[in-house]
């Protein structure tokens, strides 16, 4: 077990120590505790930083369970270090934060830690595994964290909601994309991504190649909130801001964004990875930067901003995959794609994690997030405002923030689209760099309202619950430092490109990426169609703002009834509906319906095992001769039964059922079987008087003589069982496939067992395991019996039966 | 109204044992003949249950004093404890040994350990009966 073992479990650890150390410790928060262990472990990576840019790769195993091929492999390459980095980093500014953001006396500190800390190690975990089984299992780990994280407040309504939704989704997702690790074990032997990438030639021709990426990519898509799956993350705002800037931001929605990379070199080799992954990219693009602008809450804004922006990562994931498929290009265009996804990655966890810190004073110190209720906090909260300023603008695209840069560089990436020649999709490839730069008009919108309607504009003090002020300083250094970043990846990037973004890169794009190519992220770069587009974002954006009062109505033409909330909320309840309707169709109670779904199931599944076994022979070869009694008795017998069904009084059933019993001993008689029928005899003598005994007992409006009613229904399945079981027992008796063992009885049951009634011999003697326990089954009925009459409790209980009368 | 069942009382009387005889001789001739311990036992329980009509529960009861339920329990020994003879005597579990012995009235006879185990049938099935009918024609 190495470090980096201990690494990913020391979250878990320390999560069951957090709620002793809360209980002992009550007068210090919580989250100092807590805190000591992102920033170790972000010190323990940013250490690792120099051996993983110069290309070397990590790989430490321990053995969890060989046999099956699932082992706790660890790698550690750019890209799981650029993860890894991110989620200690951000967490631990995101506990900083949280430790002046929740109150200590009010808030259940202990849960709130212990399932940050859970969700933390499996985040980890999910980046850090090689092994897919290791990583699905840390996936479900981040689910169900989140799931607590999100119904932290569990007693208000729309947290059980938000978490519940959240929930269904990811985990719907991420059984899915255990079926896709699954058929890729099948495909390929192994659940290590290391060896998959290495067979990805192989794979790529194998029948259930597509099935398994389909299904993989809906574990992502889920997980990352891409269309139409985005609906469970505005509703997981309800979770505490802090849960809601690290795991809604910065961390979990991108696992799926990590999943896509890391299986990439799997993949991309396919053109329906590119068009899935880039398409459903570009649809979850425009569609959460559209609906972004219609909110009014300002957590709903950034949720539905960080749908947009996850769908601009995934879209340029898409399109880097098209490198795959011309690796021998000199200058390939396609790399830029990727190593834009990668800083895009990289500048959204800080300016996300930032605005949602903002989100969070904002609501902490006025007591809303309504945009409509908020405005000019700008000279009561200077720092706020300028954090939010420096957040807001680099989401929007602005210089000279570093959303900027990954902004041309989306836009080139984007463009590169154009010159694709491979799938004949020339006219539709056009519609990349469109939709691309309609989508970041909208961003630049909501970008602006965010900024413009907190912070500027008249105060309204009435509105508003508590008085405005600036926040505590412990409350401002997480948001301040992620801001810092975002000018110093704006005015500086390289000093990430070959520290954290080429090594990156390099783990996306496998081999293809060439070893000495230089990533350079240039501020300026002359007068490019890239440039143009920024400049008429930003003019279309304006005018946009400046006018959304008047065009806001757009969005009413949409009834909230075609959302996709109101289809997963009534597909929800439809299946609830559906489920309870149909177990109420046919559990009716009547045992009489529950019979004849098993007489019914009894003549169709024997009737069409008969009919396509070809089975149904009558053969008369080995048939034993009718004598004159044996007619005469089943014409008794038979009249006995059929005329059950036309008497009038019970009284009469029942006797005439004695006279049936009676016969059959008859028959035993004749068929010579002594012993039977003695016992027939005695035990149908008993049998008849408890029917007269229970007859005898029945109330007196049930003792009243009256006919059996006839039902066609009930009578043809009576037919059908009765012809089943006759042809059944026709068929069997012809095709007698072994001789009898009974030769070996009458040859050996006074020789070995000292016995002449062979009867008697078999059931005491070669058999008498059988009759030990139809002995003990008497028993337990006589016990039953005796039970039931004498042990009566009336429903208040310890009531006897006399008193119940 | 009493009813005075003189006949039937005088009949049972001498029925009775003639049932019993019978049943006892159906149980020793089940390795033989027709018979054995379960009809053994639904005849006796018939001549109790015959005693019980003619008399009353009280008289049984003052015939054979025993409590119906143990008898279940002690017949399920008998059985089970038969096939552990076996396993004792190193064979699998219900294996049954007999032999030829000469006994002191009886002469040359025939014993055997699944009479044994019929026994046990025997007493369950008595147990059973008189239990069921005893329970129903007991409750009110």
């Amino acid at each position: 077990m190495s470090l980096l073992h201990w690494a990913i479990l020391s979250p878990f650890l320390l999560a069951i120590i957090i709620p002793i150390l809360y209980k002992s410790f009550r007068r210090v928060h919580t989250g100092w505790f807590v805190l000591v262990l992102p920033l170790l472990l972000f010190v323990y990576f940013i250490r690792k930083i120099p051996e993983i840019s110069n290309g070397s790769i990590i790989h430490e195993t321990l053995q969890w369970i060989p046999s099956l091929g699932i082992n706790f492999e660890v790698i550690v390459d750019g890209l799981s270090l650029l993860f890894a980095l991110l989620i200690t980093g951000i967490g631990s500014l995101v506990v900083l934060y949280s430790i002046f953001y929740l109150s200590k006396d009010k808030e259940k500190l202990h849960n709130f830690y212990v399932y940050l800390l859970l969700f933390m190690g499996a985040m980890l975990g999910v980046v850090l595994s090689d092994n897919l089984i290791v990583l699905y299992m840390f996936w479900e780990f981040t689910s169900l964290s989140s799931f607590l994280l999100i119904g932290y407040w569990y007693h208000r309504e729309r947290s059980r909601y938000g978490a519940q939704k959240s929930m269904l989704i990811t985990v719907f997702g991420g059984l899915s994309m255990l079926g896709g690790i699954v058929l890729l074990y099948v495909m390929g032997g192994t659940f290590s991504i290391r060896e998959l990438i290495g067979q990805a030639d192989i794979l790529i021709s194998h029948p259930l190649f597509l099935s398994a990426m389909l299904l993989v990519l809906l574990g992502a898509f889920t997980k990352s909130a891409q269309f139409p799956f985005h609906i469970w993350l505005p509703d997981a705002m309800e979770a505490p801001t802090p849960v809601s800037a690290y795991l809604h931001s910065a961390t979990m929605v991108k696992a799926g964004i990590y999943l896509v990379a890391r299986l990439s070199p799997v993949f991309a080799e396919s053109g329906t990875w590119l068009w899935l992954v880039g398409g459903i990219g570009l649809l979850t693009l425009i569609w959460g930067s559209f609906s972004a602008v219609r909110q009014t809450d300002l957590k709903g804004i950034l949720a539905y901003s960080t749908i947009s922006q996850l769908g601009l990562i995934m879209s340029l994931l898409g399109v880097g995959a098209a490198a795959l498929h011309y690796p021998g290009l000199d200058d390939n265009i396609y790399i830029a794609a990727t190593i834009a996804a990668v800083f895009h990655l990289i500048n959204h966890a800080t300016f996300k994690g930032s605005l949602f810190m903002v989100v969070g004073i904002v609501d902490h110190e006025t007591g809303t997030r309504d945009i409509r209720k908020l405005g000019g906090l700008m000279s009561l909260m200077p720092i706020t405002f300028t954090i939010a300023l420096i957040g807001t603008f680099s989401m929007a695209g602005l210089p000279p923030f570093n959303g900027f840069l990954s902004k041309e560089m989306f836009f080139t990436g984007m463009l590169s689209v154009l010159s694709l020649d491979i799938f004949n999709l020339q006219t539709w490839s056009m519609l990349f760099p469109v939709i691309a730069w309609i989508a970041s008009v909208f961003t630049f919108t909501y970008s602006m309202i965010i900024f413009f309607k907190t912070f500027t504009g008249k105060l309204q003090p009435e509105k508003l619950d508590r008085k405005p002020h600036e926040a505590p300083i412990g409350m401002l250094i997480p948001p301040i430092i992620l801001a810092l970043l975002v000018i110093t990846f704006g005015l500086f990037p390289n000093i990430l490109s070959d520290t954290l973004i080429k090594p990156a890169a390099s783990a996306i794009l496998g081999d293809v990426l060439p070893a000495d190519y230089g990533v350079h992220i240039s501020f300026w770069h002359g007068f490019t169609p890239e440039l143009m587009m920024t400049i008429g974002v930003v003019l279309l954006g304006i005018i946009l703002y400046k006018t959304w009062p008047k065009w806001k109505p757009v969005y009413n033409v949409f009834p909230e009834k075609l959302s996709f909330n109101s289809l997963y909320d009534n597909s929800l309840r439809l299946m609830e509906k559906g489920s309870f309707r149909i177990a109420k169709f046919f559990m009716t109670g009547f045992i009489r319906n529950y019979l004849v779904y098993a007489f019914l199931f009894f003549i169709i599944s024997l009737g069409i095992t008969l009919y396509w076994k070809d089975a149904l022979t009558v053969s008369v070869s080995n048939v034993a001769p009718i004598r004159f009694y044996e007619v005469i008795l089943a014409i008794i017998i038979a009249l006995g039964a059929i005329s059950i069904l036309f008497v009038k009084s019970r009284l009469t059933s029942i006797i005439i059922l004695g006279s049936v019993g009676y016969t059959v001993s008859l028959f035993f008689v004749l068929f010579r079987a002594p012993d039977l029928a003695l016992t027939q005899l005695v035990v149908e003598t008993i049998s008849t008087a408890l029917f007269l005994l229970c007859f005898y007992h029945l109330p007196k409006k049930f003792r009243k003589e009256e006919r059996l009613t006839f039902k066609l229904t009930n009578f043809m399945i009576s037919l059908g069982v009765g012809i089943i079981v006759t042809l059944i027992a026709l068929s069997a008796h012809s095709t007698k496939l072994k001789e009898s063992i009974s030769k070996f009885y009458i040859d050996k049951t006074y020789t070995e067992a000292g016995g002449e009634n062979m009867v008697n011999v078999i059931l005491v003697d070669y058999r008498g395991l059988d009759t030990m326990f139809e002995i003990t089954v008497l028993g337990i009925a006589a016990l039953g019996i005796y039970a039931m009459i004498k042990l009566r409790l009336t429903k208040k209980g310890g009531k006897n039966a006399n008193e119940n009368k | 109204m009493k009813t005075n069942d003189i006949i039937l009382q005088t009949a049972t009387k001498v029925i009775a044992f003639v049932i019993i005889l019978f049943s006892i001789r159906l149980f020793f001739s089940g390795h033989y003949y027709a018979g054995g311990g379960f009809v053994g036992g639904l005849m006796t329980s018939a001549a109790l249950v015959l005693i019980m009509i003619a008399f009353d529960m009280k008289t049984v009861e003052w015939i054979l004093p025993i409590n119906y339920r143990f008898l279940i329990g002690i017949g399920l020994l008998t059985s089970v404890s038969t096939g552990l003879i076996g396993v004792f005597m190193g064979d699998p579990f219900l294996t049954h040994y007999f032999g030829y012995f000469d006994l002191p009235i009886l002469g040359k006879t025939s014993l055997h350990t699944a009479a044994l185990f019929d026994l046990g049938v025997y007493f369950v099935v008595v147990g059973v009966t008189m239990t069921i009918i005893k329970s129903i024609g007991e409750s009110e």
